[in-house]
């Protein structure tokens, strides 16, 4: 599918959002709103980047690093992928203190849903790497470069092309997964219409303001990362 | 005192499981010569390429390049494996074109042609880039130098990987089947330059080949490889024109009538 329908569904969703905002049974639930999509955001933005980082580092390391770091990667992805995102949440945040480590809610948030994302991205790296033909690595080691440089520069490059798409899924999924910091105190979009809804009992008003809101988050999630394929697919010098 | 051969393989032998690939050969290249290696599919020429390339390990024997022992190192005295500096120490001198092409299909002509110049040897980009057009205007593709592998065609391809080994500045080159993927039209185009190649520089050339055309014309020597060993080997013209053995004119005649 092109972007173009992504494009005008993103339209009409923001357009949606603007009109109802203007309506005076929703206009006041707007602000609240806000903050807590802005909330949502930072830790989807903060939890996509360290997910990225840590799926590659993991991804490459179950890979190519000597045994005992190949473990190390091999028990987080499992450790991750093996538990949910909300006792992970909840073991960083309630459980550790006991061990006398407090972190702040906004960074247990990143770290525990950008650590999960982060460990099912590994495999998403692990899978377009082995993908790139062993040929490649052979057209390299006959150039005599090593490995790291094959892998930097020969093998990541062409491996990035097939990820683009499931990480978009893996974003998508982050985004949706922050609705759980409300437990752990976070003052999230979800959060916000909750504690709105128990005050005022408007929950057709403010429920299908959140519902605008996810939708515009994800799609423009979904069109960024399409964008992001094509260009990656120029790259290759074919066309999109 | 002889000088040593460019490449001499001493007794080499290599396995796949209990299958018996290449088999206790023994070849020496001399400086500058022109080999052709010919044999039936699977009788090991690939393989033998491939050692010497460093990209597979020998099971036992010893392969020398410029008199230096590839398949180990001597380090006080003593013989020891060798280690990955070893390894692309020797790997410099070799450079090897593949049926396949193998060029890096995100990066241009000119980036597959750069970027190992850059990297290993360390050159800056720009004269990474001088060498490279150069080479490039030798295969005759200094107009397509922006264009990506996927817009090329085979033998636009193949032309490229020959002068990104080429930017390597090897002693050795290899050539494995390099026309055995292509149209039958541009088959030409990618002989021709390994022709040039051969007159022109100074390079010591290995050439795996089922064209027996180009074998006898290009070729100092041929080598007929069968079961892993070397069954026949002579100047060209003597081995086209006159086989010694049973199973090279037997090979002969079988590629002759395939065509
Ligand atoms: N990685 C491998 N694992 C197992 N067997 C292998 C492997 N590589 C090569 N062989 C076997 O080794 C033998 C020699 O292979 P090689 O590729 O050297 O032959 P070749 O002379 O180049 O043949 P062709 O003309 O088909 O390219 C073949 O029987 C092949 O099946
Ligand atoms: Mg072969």
């Amino acid at each position: 599918m092109g972007v173009t329908p992504l494009a005008i569904m993103l339209g009409l969703t923001a357009a949606a959002l603007w009109w109802l905002a203007g309506h005076e049974d929703y206009r006041p639930f707007m602000p609240g709103l806000v903050e807590g999509a802005a909330v949502t955001m930072r830790i989807t933005v903060a939890g996509a980047i360290l997910a990225v980082a840590a799926a590659l580092t993991a991804g490459l390391a179950r890979l190519y690093a000597p045994a005992p770091l190949r473990w190390l990667a091999v028990t987080y992805v499992e450790l991750f992928r093996g538990t949910s995102a909300l006792v992970q949440l909840f073991w960083l945040f309630f459980v550790l203190p006991q061990f006398g480590v407090t972190i702040d809610a906004f960074t247990v948030a990143v770290l525990a849903l950008g650590l999960n994302v982060g460990a099912y991205g590994a495999e998403v790296v692990r899978g377009a790497v082995l993908a790139v033909p062993l040929h490649q690595w052979e057209a390299g080691l006959a150039l005599n470069l090593s490995r790291r440089q094959i892998v930097a520069r020969i093998i990541l490059p062409q491996a990035v092309v097939a990820m683009i798409p499931p990480w978009g899924n893996l974003f998508i999924e982050l985004l949706k997964g922050t609705s759980l910091v409300s437990l752990i105190t976070l003052a999230d979009l979800t959060f916000r219409a909750q504690q709105m809804n128990q005050t005022t009992m408007q929950t057709g008003p403010i429920f299908t303001l959140v519902l605008l809101g996810y939708l515009f988050m994800s799609l423009t999630i979904t069109i960024g990362m399409r964008l992001m394929e094509r260009r990656a697919i120029r790259g290759l010098g074919r066309r999109a | 005192m002889m000088q040593d051969p460019m490449v001499r393989f001493q007794n080499v032998t290599k396995r796949h499981g209990s299958h018996i690939v290449v088999d206790g050969l023994n070849l020496d290249v001399a400086r500058n010569e022109k080999v052709a290696i010919i044999g039936a599919s699977g009788s090991g020429k690939t393989s033998l390429l491939r050692m010497l390339m460093a990209l597979d390990p020998v099971d036992s024997g010893e392969i020398f390049i410029e008199g230096e022992p590839l398949t180990h190192m001597e380090r006080q005295g003593k013989r020891l494996p060798p280690d990955m500096a070893h390894i692309r120490r020797m790997r410099g001198k070799v450079g090897m074109v593949f049926q396949s092409f193998n060029l890096f299909p995100h990066l241009t002509a000119m980036g597959n042609c750069i970027e190992a110049p850059m990297r290993v040897l360390g050159l800056t980009r720009a004269a990474a880039i001088e060498r490279a057009t150069e080479l490039l205007e030798m295969v005759g593709l200094a107009s397509r130098k922006d264009y990506y592998p996927s817009q090329l065609s085979g033998g636009q391809q193949q032309r490229v990987a020959i002068a990104r080994a080429l930017a390597m500045r090897p002693k050795v080159m290899l050539f494995d089947e390099v026309t055995s993927a292509l149209d039958p039209e541009t088959v030409g185009e990618v002989l021709t330059v390994i022709r040039r190649l051969g007159e022109e520089h100074d390079l010591t050339m290995m050439v795996v080949t089922h064209q027996m055309g180009f074998a006898r014309e290009f070729a100092d020597r041929v080598c007929f490889l069968h079961q892993g060993r070397i069954c026949e080997e002579a100047p060209a013209r003597d081995f086209f024109h006159n086989p010694q053995n049973e199973r090279t004119r037997a090979f002969l005649r079988a590629v002759l009538e395939a065509g």
